[in-house]
């Protein structure tokens, strides 16, 4: 009986379980690491997750659109090659870094727009074509900066790493994606995306701009992946061409394990975040819990299959008992 | 004019024909690209690409988001296994291949379960294997990666075998030959395209669903174990990330060849087509002896090319 008034809410809200999980990871996380909720700690683990957390929110809106990105750690790349390759250097002036981040933000928005393009208009399949992009984006990252170096004014990284009113600076950026996102979700292109995601069929018939909802999720991506490699650069403080490779897959997982259903049409960005903070706690008890180091990847890997099998057990276990 | 011509040519003859075309294009960047030792490396380098997407076309083709990202670690896994237990000697093969396939089926198995049993989306259960069998290399392995090729190996599938041509241009032929057999003329093939179609109707009609799956995803494993065996007769060691390069190019083949991802319908010759078209062109790049940005753009702008002739999705209007 619990368990099916379970289900019943985990259908309601999608992030129920992510919910659920994030207070058993941050319960283990906190037993082996009493400092976790301390000032310094807290700040460094966010600062370290919130790249990622950007590009995931940026896939989030494609999954949901019942697309799928496959160039985003490319696109992240492709960006932070720009900035530090010919937009910035470590002498740059505050008016100049904000030129600079537009021209980010430009450069992220007009690739995502080739996806959308090529997805939503000419009606490629979403995979294969984002899987075929990212050669492109990635070859023009090599092309603006060849090998890793280059440097950016210091002062950013100083702001980032800040604490004002005792607060993480990260926090406020977190706060905003959130009310980013409510605020998306209450616009008219919100309910149009839930819609061209779970039935596209229904919702061209009932004469929603299908076609114009999945290419704005592309956009929409690459304008967050362009952020998330802003962030990137600031955190590390240097560029290389192929930084942002392995991202794409940890978003999409992020992504689903913060309760965004990958047939799309359900699902949210608060998902996501807690995917992401899920993830990265993860990986700080296993190196908390003195896990040997030839063993840390599997040991990672099986947690994130018994988080994505789940929800999945769930629905198992209630079809059995009815 | 050119829709009627799509019509009467199916994907993997214009894969095919394309593949012809590259080569002799090749032949105007460079004249020495054009001669039967340059075909018959290609041939050999896509063979190895078609065969590790031998059980990729399989998953696509059993639908519902079918895909199976795990097929790199897996190939790398079966090289690795190979390498370790036979030692480099030819008599331990008789045990050390079947192992290494064993090993392959029950990961895919694994995959099935979770997905259809499960109800976990394919990309990120076969992710998620991904990283498990990766982990599993890591623990067994502890990065000592001991062992040897045994030198019956090399003989039969990269030296010149009959004539000029090396062995594993004929296994990949008899996987070829073994893919169309089970996928035309045995009731798994139908079964598999029937679920590809319609899992409702296939499970109406009495086909079993989830049976079908697992044994398609287990077929996935085992075609990629017996990837690595293969790779590793080429590369005669192994590493640990000896696979992971295959996978999104075995992907690719599989939808250049006109296999649809969305499921139900495609062949394995299509997916032979696809990988030799891939194959050239990365050759071609190189033969042109660019910079790696420009091969990268190049290769992108051809790939989002060769999908959009016949990668198309149905118009919603329709």
């Amino acid at each position: 009986m619990n368990l099916l008034r379970l289900q019943r809410y985990a259908n309601r809200n999608s992030y129920l379980f992510a919910l659920l999980l994030l207070v058993v990871v941050l319960a283990i996380n906190y037993s082996l690491q009493p400092s976790l909720f301390e000032l310094r700690v807290l700040n460094g683990n966010l600062r370290n997750w919130f790249p990622l957390m950007l590009l995931a929110a940026g896939q989030t809106i494609v999954i949901i659109g019942g697309g799928i990105d496959l160039s985003a750690g490319a696109m992240v790349s492709m960006v932070n090659a720009l900035l530090v390759g010919s937009l910035l250097t470590a002498e740059s002036t505050p008016d100049e870094v904000l030129l600079g981040a537009l021209i980010a933000c430009g450069a992220g928005m007009l690739v995502g727009a080739i996806n959308g393009f090529c997805v939503a208009y000419l009606r490629l399949q979403p995979i294969v074509t984002t899987y075929a992009t990212s050669f492109i984006y990635a070859g023009v990252a090599l092309y603006v900066l060849p090998r890793p170096g280059g440097a950016i004014p210091a002062d950013l990284a100083r702001t980032y790493r800040s604490t004002p009113l005792d607060i993480p600076f990260v926090v406020y950026l977190i706060v905003l994606l959130i009310l980013f996102w409510l605020a998306l979700r209450a616009t008219r292109f919100g309910q149009y995306l839930f819609a061209t995601g779970g039935q596209p069929n229904a919702a061209y018939a009932s004469g929603v701009p299908v076609n114009f909802v999945r290419f704005l999720t592309y956009v929409l991506s690459g304008l967050f992946a362009a952020l998330a490699a802003i962030a990137l650069t600031i955190s590390v403080s240097t560029g290389n061409p192929r930084i942002g490779d392995k991202m794409t897959l940890d978003s999409i997982v992020a992504v689903v394990v913060g309760g965004t259903r990958l047939s799309g049409g359900q699902g949210g960005i608060i998902g996501t975040v807690m995917g992401i903070v899920i993830l990265g706690t993860i990986r700080n008890i296993i190196s908390f819990a003195n896990v040997p180091t030839w063993s840390q990847t599997l040991v990672d890997a099986l947690i994130i299959i018994a988080a994505l099998t789940g929800p999945g057990l769930i629905r198992l276990i209630r079809r059995r008992f009815q | 004019m050119i829709a009627q011509v799509r019509q009467r040519l199916s994907p993997p003859v214009i894969a095919l024909l394309l593949a012809i075309a590259l080569f002799f294009a090749g032949g105007l960047i460079n004249p020495a690209f054009v001669n039967l030792t340059q075909a018959i490396n290609i041939v050999r380098l896509a063979a190895f690409l078609g065969i590790i997407a031998a059980g990729q076309t399989l998953v696509i083709i059993s639908g519902k988001e079918g895909i199976d990202l795990s097929v790199g670690a897996v190939v790398t896994l079966g090289a690795i296994l190979v390498f370790r237990l036979s030692n480099g000697q030819n008599e331990a093969l008789l045990y050390a291949i079947p192992i290494a396939l064993a090993a392959g089926a029950l990961i895919g198995a694994l995959n099935g379960v979770g997905i259809v049993i499960i109800g976990i989306p394919p990309l990120v259960m076969t992710l998620g294997m991904a990283g498990v069998v990766q982990g599993t290399i890591l623990v067994l392995t502890q990065g000592q990666l001991v062992g040897g090729t045994p030198p019956i190996m090399g003989q039969l599938i990269s030296s010149p075998l009959i004539g000029p041509f090396p062995g594993v241009i004929f296994i990949w032929l008899a996987v070829g030959v073994a893919m169309w057999l089970l996928l035309e003329r045995t009731r798994f093939g139908k079964h598999l395209f029937a679920v590809g179609v319609n899992r409702t109707t296939a499970r109406l009609s009495g086909v079993r669903v989830p049976l079908v799956v697992i044994a398609t995803y287990a077929l996935s494993g085992l075609l990629a174990a017996f990837g690595g065996f293969i790779l590793l007769g080429f590369t005669q060691t192994v590493f640990l990330n000896l696979g992971g390069p295959y996978l999104f190019p075995a992907i690719a083949a599989v939808v250049i060849g006109g296999t649809v991802l969305s499921g139900g319908k495609g062949s394995y010759w299509g997916t032979m087509s696809g990988a030799l078209v891939l194959t050239l062109i990365d050759s071609l790049l190189r033969a042109m002896q660019l910079q790696e940005a420009y091969q990268l753009i190049i290769l992108g702008f051809i790939l989002v090319l060769l999908i959009s002739i016949y990668g198309r999705q149905s118009d919603l209007r329709q």
